[in-house]
């Protein structure tokens, strides 16, 4: 009896760590930032509505006449149908993946988490909160990327609308994965190589070119988080649901969830020593 | 003509180049790596497309698209990275490490600070411009000898954004502009600068617009540079044109730090 | 005086926190009274800053026991936390947002409904004088101002206990005068202040009760008052020689006193009669550059203890 009572705790236990288990308020570190950013935020969305359209106008008139229609899932479509949704995943990504670099700051100098911590609020609200934060403000940009899709013509039906909860999902798991490098950031010229390492992510994710430019080489896409996200986006545009997009949904969840557990642990590690 | 070569401007582009030194093997790795990712992912993959597409032969001069694109990274590389050294940089010199307050208080006079900065953008132009042609070398189809004075143009490029950059960044009070700055001017002419297809594609309008920003020419330069075909006109056009920028901005950059810095 | 009659809010017994292999607090024992302001008096890198964190339930605890209000900050951080209020060293204001936002946000943390909040901040933007500052942005401020902002927030929560890490360090005297006195202002209203402090001028002004620190370890336990009594003679003579030849007319002055010790500066005698010791150091023709009796005080305590000064 005595040792059935003393049971062993469950594997996750040492997993997750405590001060996620016991997160209850993410939500107040939303409104930390809101308070913050809310003077700001108009600049923000029309930011995020002229981006997009300077950079679909562009690949539009300059590529439209250049390059044949593509194929996709068997469909062919044209170039820049092709190119809009990776685009969306990659405004996704990067909306998501910015926002979490002032985790790095947030940190350090500004002592944010310090004060936070102190108080009811444990590390878990603080990755959690950061990582909702990103996520929508990620999805902000999304969303005003997928209106100027709309108006140029370039979502395919209303499938479209399904493209934001998607895009909703790419942005989650890079504010994870964006989470986590900055809690691994030392100071800010390592933030040099943030970029420097997520090009080769936005410029090989069938982003441009199709998968089958790759040739024997299509495999390594899959290591690739923003190529999940792109194949997903595009599938869904067309309205095509191959089994393959219930791949990159669970990729992407996955990537989320083991970003924000490493994240908790290194944040408890750096400021609860 | 610039004055450049007085010593106080010197030190205080030597005072940059210390900063620099702690960081400059990262940037080193950053400026090959990021142009040669560029030329693969852009030059070869979109490439693949363009050239088996209906109008390459007509559109691009008989050159693949990788040749047509590469050389114009040397001066879209130039520009954005001195858009990055003169926007924050400035700011910073006169608000968080005021560097500039310190420098004006030495016998150093606000015109040689920015004959400093100036020089010292020069120098990130050519390292930068470098770096691309570092990659276009390692490429038989583009390389050329052409690619020395292409090194050239990228530095005057990106100079002639950091010139009047400066001024701005030195004149406002706040941060607040410099993110739509890259927004709504730099990005629209890094899209439009016939870096990655002839304007000729675009509407006349566009066309103008693509005109007028100073990285259209420099990217026209850059590929004249590489293969030949620009008459010597268009070179003088392009060339001044670039110049002026740099020239107008350096002026009012003057005059602006001479204001800020109270002499 | 004594406080006999508050019930212990905090225990610890042979409270130990270790960094990698270096011990920063070293077993310490003490006991904190509901109502009472408790000190831990120790110069720099005691292990108070330690010791607050494990209290403030944001550092875990090596080994040994500690409870806040009979909790385990193990187990139940988060219960103890929604009960402190906390003052670290270093103030740690949001700088995005004004002063009196600073104060709403972290009544937020603590789940304090947002119009609750906003009066709340005002009435303590009042309490600490810096009413008028309130829609200011928190970098223009002083360091004193910044301090009592910081103040002002650690009590949105309305704390039972508030923790005060080195509260006055780098303010000037008039900033030390204002706090003290909102300080003692808390105390009056029932609030339990557990402060750390390398001034013992502060420790006097506001600690019933307080313990001596240094190197991790505890030197002395008590009120001001009996510290003294019980660590040092009532009066101390401090005679200053030409600079450099201290040691050499040290033996001079030797047994003048029932104690001395020899500092770079100065040579401290410790007696109950300082005037009369005086008297004496003229009788044997020692001729000292100034001389000044004084009442013996907490830092000559922790110079009995650790044979070291409190500030350098
Ligand atoms: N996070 C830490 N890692 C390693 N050593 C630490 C850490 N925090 C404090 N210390 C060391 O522990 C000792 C006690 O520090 P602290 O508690 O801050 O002292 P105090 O607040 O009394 O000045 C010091 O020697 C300090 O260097
Ligand atoms: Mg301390």
């Amino acid at each position: 009896m005595e040792l059935l009572n003393n049971h062993r705790p469950p594997i996750t236990a040492g997993l997750i760590p405590p001060s996620l288990r016991d997160a209850r308020r993410p939500h107040r570190v939303l409104e930390r930032h809101w308070f913050v950013s809310r003077s700001g935020f108009f600049w923000i969305l029309l930011g995020g509505f002229f981006e997009p359209f300077f950079y679909l106008v562009s690949t539009q008139l300059g590529f439209g006449s250049l390059i044949d229609d593509v194929e996709v899932g068997g469909e062919l479509v044209s170039y820049v149908h092709f190119v809009a949704p990776a685009l969306l995943a990659a405004s996704a990504m990067n909306g998501a993946m910015y926002e979490t670099m002032n985790v790095f700051f947030r940190m350090t100098f500004d002592k944010t988490y310090s004060s936070m911590l102190a108080t009811p609020m444990t590390a878990g609200d603080v990755v959690l909160g950061d990582v909702f934060w990103a996520t929508i403000r990620g999805g902000l940009y999304s969303a005003a990327f997928l209106v100027v899709m709309a108006v140029l013509g370039m979502t395919s039906s209303w499938w479209g609308l399904l493209l934001l909860p998607a895009s909703l999902l790419v942005s989650f798991a890079f504010a994870g994965v964006g989470m986590a490098i900055a809690t691994f950031i030392r100071s800010i010229e390592d933030f040099e190589y943030v970029p420097t390492a997520m090009l080769p992510m936005f410029l090989f994710s069938a982003t441009f070119f199709p998968a089958s430019s790759y040739g024997r080489f299509e495999w390594v896409l899959n290591f690739s988080p923003l190529y999940h996200g792109v194949a997903l986006l595009r599938a869904l545009n067309l309205g095509q649901f191959p089994p393959s997009i219930f791949t990159h949904v669970v990729v992407l969840f996955a990537l989320a969830g083991l970003s924000i557990v490493l994240s908790a642990h290194r944040i408890e590690r750096a400021l609860l020593g | 003509m610039m004055g450049l070569s007085t010593p106080p401007a010197v030190r205080v582009w030597e005072h940059q180049l210390i900063l620099y030194r702690r960081i400059w093997a990262s940037n080193v790795v950053v400026s090959i790596v990021r142009p040669l990712l560029y030329v693969l992912g852009m030059g070869l993959g979109v490439g693949g497309l363009v050239d088996d597409g209906p109008r390459a032969d007509e559109v691009l001069d008989g050159l693949t698209y990788f040749q047509f694109f590469a050389p114009a990274m040397i001066a879209t590389t130039a520009m954005m990275v001195l858009v990055n050294d003169s926007l924050w940089p400035i700011r910073g010199g006169f608000l968080w490490n005021r560097t500039f307050f310190s420098q004006a208080a030495s016998p150093i006079s606000p015109g040689e600070i920015v004959g400093g900065v100036a020089l010292w953008h020069l120098t990130k132009g050519l390292l930068s411009s470098v770096g691309v042609a570092v990659v276009l070398a390692l490429f038989p189809s583009t390389r050329t000898w052409g690619l020395i004075p292409a090194v050239g143009v990228g530095a005057l490029t990106g100079v002639a954004f950091a010139a009047p950059l400066t001024t701005w960044a030195a004149w406002r009070e706040t941060d607040l502009s410099f993110p739509n700055i890259n927004r709504f001017v730099i990005v629209p002419m890094f899209l439009f600068s016939g870096a990655f297809y002839p304007i000729s594609q675009l509407p006349t309008w566009l066309q103008w617009f693509s005109r007028i920003t100073p990285v259209w020419h420099g990217v026209e330069l850059c590929r004249g540079a590489v293969y030949g075909g620009l008459s010597l006109g268009d070179v003088v056009v392009h060339v001044v044109y670039l110049l002026a920028w740099a020239g107008v901005g350096w002026v009012l950059a003057r005059k602006v730090f001479a204001d800020r810095l109270g002499n | 005086m004594s406080g006999s009659e508050g019930t212990a809010v905090i225990t610890a017994k042979a409270l130990t926190k270790r960094f990698g292999d270096f011990e920063a607090v070293k077993g310490t024992d003490f006991e904190v009274r509901a109502g009472e302001a408790f000190g831990f008096l120790g110069p720099n890198g005691a292990g108070k800053s330690s010791t607050m964190r494990m209290i403030g339930a944001v550092s875990p605890v090596t080994s040994g026991e500690l409870r806040i209000f009979g909790l385990d900050p193990a187990d139940d951080g988060r219960k103890i936390r929604a009960r402190l209020g906390v003052v670290p060293q270093q103030d740690e204001l949001d700088e995005f947002l004004t002063v009196k936002d600073n104060l709403v946000i972290y009544g937020r943390y603590f789940d304090i409904p947002l119009k609750a909040c906003r009066e709340k901040a005002m009435e303590l933007l009042e309490f600490v004088q810096l009413a008028d500052r309130a829609d200011s942005k928190v970098q223009p401020l002083s360091g004193g101002m910044k301090r009592r902002v910081t103040i002002a927030r650690s009590l949105m929560s309305d704390p039972e206990i508030l923790l005060l890490d080195e509260p006055t360090t780098g303010l000037d005297p008039q900033a030390r005068h204002v706090l003290w006195d909102r300080l003692y202002r808390l105390k009056q209203q029932g609030v339990t202040l557990v402060l750390t402090t390398h001034y013992m001028d502060e420790a006097e002004q506001l600690c019933d009760r307080l313990v001596v620190m240094d190197q991790g370890e505890i030197a002395a336990e008590g009120s001001p008052a009996e510290l003294i009594r019980t660590h040092s003679p009532r009066e101390v003579l401090e005679l200053r020689f030409p600079a450099g030849t201290n040691a050499e007319h040290a033996p001079k002055v030797e047994g003048v006193g029932a104690r001395q010790e020899v500092l770079p500066d100065r040579i401290l005698i410790y007696a109950d009669d300082g005037e009369a010791a005086l008297s004496e150091v003229h009788r044997r023709q020692a001729v000292p550059e100034s001389a000044l009796v004084r009442r013996s005080t907490l830092e000559d305590v922790f110079l009995r203890l650790t044979g070291r000064t409190l500030v350098e």
